[in-house]
C-alpha cells in the first residue's frame, strides 16, 4: 500500500501543471468518449467557422444559396468597406468605441466587485436577513425578463437615469446570476481558513480581498466572461437616445441596415463584434484552469 | 439596580438588534449589491406581479381586475394549455439531458492538457457567443431541396418529396428540442468547468488508496460530492433555460407556429406582451411560469441532495 502511494505521488508530481490525467483510465472508455467529443464539437464549431469565413467572402459568395461554409476567394473588401463607412459617420467612430469600452469595462469590473463583495457574507455567514436575501436572489432568476422591462423602464426614468450610462451600468451591478454563481463557489471555501485569518487579526474586508477573491477566481472569471459578452453587445436599447452616447454595436448595426448591398459589411461587422468577447473568453478560460495549483491552500 | 436590569433576559427584538449591530460589516458589504438588486431586479418583479392583477395596455392607467387574468389564462385560454403541454415536454426532455451533457462534456474536457482544453471549451461555447446560432439549423431543416436534411434523405431514397420540416406540426417540437439541446452549453457548462478545476486533487490520491477502481466510482464518490454547489447552480440555470424556451421557437418555427406546435409559455407571453400590448395578461403568464419554475427547483434540489450517497 505504501509503495503504491509513493508511486502515485511521484506520478502526480510529474503530471502537475501539464495534464490532469490520473490513474484508473481504460482505453476503450477513452476512445468512445473522445469520438463523442469530436462529433459534438463539429456541430458546435460550425457557427463560428461560418462567421469567420463569411467576413472574407466576396459578395457573390456570401449571397450564394445554399451558403458554403468555407471561403473560396478570400478578400479584405468587406473590412475596407466597413472602415470607409465608419469614417463617414457624423459622430466619430472613436466616440462609439469609447462608449462601449467605458460601459463594458466599468460594468464588468463593477459587477464583479460589487457582487463578490456581497456574495462572501451571504455564502459564509448567518446573520439576520441573510437567508431571506439569498432566497430572493435565487427566485428572481426565475422571473421572465420579458415583462420586467416596462417596470424597469419606469424606475430608470423616474430616477432620471435615461440617456446616461448609469441606466445600463447600475442594473448590471444588480445582476443576480453572477452573485448566485459566486455565492455557490464561495460556500466551498473552508471555514477554518476564515477563522484562522480572524485569529491573526484580519478584518472582513481583508479576508475578502486576501483569501476569498483569490480562491473564488474560477467563479469571478466566469462572471467576467458573461458580463463582458452582455455589455459588449449592448445597443443601449430603450435607455439611451443621445447619438453621442450610443454604443458601438448600435452604430455598427446602423451602417449594416441598408439593404443587400451591405451584406458584405455586415459579415465583417459580425466578425469584429465577435473577436473581442472571444479573446476575453479565451484569456479568462486559460486562467480559470489550474487556480488551485497557484492558490497555495492545497495543503 | 443596574445589575438586576442587566440580568433580565433580553427580549427577542433586543437580541435581533444586538445581532444586527454585531454584523454591521456584513450588511455594509452586502449593501451596494442589494440596493442595485432591489431597485432594478426585485422591484420590477414585484411591479410585474402587481400588474398581473390589472388590465394594462401601456397607454391608459391600469385598472385593477382581481384574478380575472389568471382565471382567463387557466380556464378559458385553450392556446395556453397547448403552450403548457409543449413547455413541459421540452423542459422534461431538454432539462435533464442538457444538464448531463454540460456535465459530461465539462468532465471530459477537464482531463485534457491545457491548450486543447481551452480550445474545446471555446468550441463548445461557440454557439453562445457567435450570434448566428440558428442559421445552421435553418439550413439543415430548410423546406426546399437545398435543405441539408431533405437533400440527404432524398439522396438515400428514403423520401421522394422534400419535407416542410418547420411547417409540419409533427416535427416542430422535436426540432426545437434538438436545437435547444445543442444550445445548452452555456453558463452551467462554464460553471462545471470552473467547479471541476476546484476539486481538491489530494482527494483523488486518497481515493486511489481507499480502493476506488475506475473513473465512474471516482466520479460518484469524489468528483460529484466535491462540486455540489456547482451542481446546484447548474440545476437552477437549467431550470430557468429549459422552462423559458422562447427565442428558439420564434426563430425556427415563427410566431405563431403551425397549429401552435412550437408554442411555449414564453412565446405566449411574448405574443401578449410585445404584439398585443396586454401587459396585465402577459404578467400573469410570467407569474405562472415563475411558480412553475419554483416548484421544479424544489423537486430538483431534493434530488440533488442524494448525490454521492
Amino acid at each position: 500500500m505504501k509503495k503504491l502511494n509513493l508511486k502515485f505521488l511521484k506520478r502526480e508530481k510529474k503530471m502537475k501543471g501539464k495534464s490532469g490525467k490520473r490513474l484508473n483510465r481504460s482505453l476503450y472508455g477513452d476512445i468512445i468518449l473522445f469520438t463523442f467529443l469530436f462529433i459534438f464539437g463539429l456541430f458546435s464549431a460550425w457557427p463560428m467557422i461560418f462567421v469567420i469565413n463569411n467576413a472574407f467572402k466576396p459578395l457573390n459568395e456570401i449571397l450564394l444559396f445554399p451558403p458554403k461554409l468555407f471561403v473560396k476567394n478570400p478578400t479584405f473588401d468587406n473590412f475596407r468597406d466597413m472602415f470607409v463607412l465608419m469614417n463617414n459617420s457624423w459622430v466619430p467612430f472613436s466616440r462609439y468605441l469609447f462608449n462601449t469600452l467605458f460601459i463594458t469595462i466599468v460594468g464588468t469590473v463593477g459587477s464583479v466587485f460589487i457582487s463578490s463583495l456581497a456574495a462572501f457574507p451571504l455564502a459564509k455567514y448567518n446573520f439576520p436577513g441573510s437567508k431571506l436575501m439569498s432566497k430572493m436572489i435565487v427566485y428572481s432568476l426565475m422571473f421572465s425578463s420579458a415583462v420586467t422591462g416596462i417596470p424597469s423602464y419606469i424606475i430608470i426614468s423616474r430616477l432620471q437615469m435615461l440617456d446616461t450610462f448609469w441606466a445600463i451600468l447600475i442594473p448590471t451591478f444588480g445582476t443576480t446570476l453572477g452573485l448566485y454563481l459566486m455565492q455557490n463557489f464561495m460556500s466551498q471555501i473552508p471555514t477554518d481558513l476564515i477563522e484562522s485569518a480572524k485569529m491573526d487579526g484580519a478584518g472582513e474586508f481583508k479576508i475578502y480581498w486576501k483569501i476569498i477573491m483569490p480562491l473564488a477566481r474560477p467563479a469571478w472569471l466566469t462572471l467576467v466572461i458573461l458580463q463582458f459578452q452582455n455589455l459588449w453587445g449592448n445597443t443601449g436599447g430603450t435607455y439611451i437616445y443621445e447619438e453621442k452616447l450610443k454604443p458601438l454595436s448600435y452604430a455598427l448595426s446602423q451602417i449594416v441596415n441598408a439593404g443587400v448591398a451591405r451584406t458584405g459589411v455586415a459579415a465583417a461587422v459580425t466578425l469584429l463584434m465577435l473577436v473581442v468577447p472571444l479573446s476575453v473568453f479565451i484569456i479568462s478560460q486559460s486562467n480559470v484552469i489550474e487556480t488551485m495549483a497557484t492558490s497555495g491552500i492545497k495543503e | 439596580m443596574e445589575q438586576v436590569a442587566n440580568n433580565k433576559p433580553l427580549t427577542k427584538r433586543q437580541i435581533l438588534w444586538k445581532n444586527i449591530k454585531l454584523n454591521k460589516t456584513k450588511y455594509l458589504m452586502v449593501a451596494p449589491f442589494m440596493l442595485c438588486f432591489f431597485l432594478f431586479t426585485f422591484l420590477p418583479v414585484v411591479l410585474a406581479m402587481i400588474i398581473s392583477f390589472t388590465n394594462f395596455n401601456m397607454l391608459e392607467w391600469p385598472d385593477f381586475v382581481g384574478f380575472t387574468n389568471y382565471i382567463n389564462l387557466l380556464f378559458k385560454d385553450d392556446i395556453f394549455l397547448i403552450a403548457i403541454k409543449n413547455t413541459l415536454i421540452i423542459a422534461f426532455i431538454t432539462g435533464p439531458i442538457s444538464y448531463l451533457l454540460c456535465f459530461v462534456l465539462a468532465w471530459l474536457i477537464n482531463e485534457l492538457k491545457k491548450p486543447l482544453r481551452v480550445f474545446l471549451t471555446v468550441v463548445f461555447y461557440a454557439p453562445s457567443i457567435s450570434g448566428n446560432a440558428y442559421l445552421i439549423w435553418k439550413l439543415i431543416f430548410s423546406s426546399d431541396l437545398y435543405g441539408y436534411a431533405n437533400s440527404i434523405l432524398i439522396d438515400m431514397g428514403i423520401i421522394s418529396e422534400p419535407i416542410l420540416w418547420l411547417a409540419n406540426a409533427n416535427y416542430i417540437i422535436w426540432i426545437l428540442i434538438l436545437v435547444q439541446l445543442w444550445l445548452s452549453l452555456g453558463v452551467s457548462f462554464l460553471s462545471f468547468i470552473a467547479g471541476l478545476q476546484n476539486v481538491d486533487r489530494t482527494l483523488y490520491e486518497a481515493g486511489a488508496i481507499d480502493g476506488i477502481r475506475n473513473r465512474w466510482q471516482e466520479l460518484w464518490y469524489i468528483t460529484l460530492p466535491s462540486m455540489k454547489p456547482q451542481l446546484l447552480f447548474g440545476a437552477v440555470m437549467q431550470i430557468t433555460s429549459s422552462f423559458a424556451v422562447g427565442s428558439v421557437s420564434i426563430e425556427m418555427a415563427g410566431l405563431p407556429s403551425t397549429e401552435y406546435a412550437g408554442h411555449t409559455i414564453l412565446t405566449h407571453l411574448i405574443d401578449y406582451g410585445s404584439t398585443r400590448y396586454e401587459m396585465g395578461y402577459a404578467s400573469a403568464i410570467a407569474t405562472v411560469l415563475f411558480l412553475t419554475m419554483i416548484f421544479a427547483n424544489l423537486v430538483v434540489q431534493k434530488l440533488l441532495r442524494r448525490v454521492g450517497n
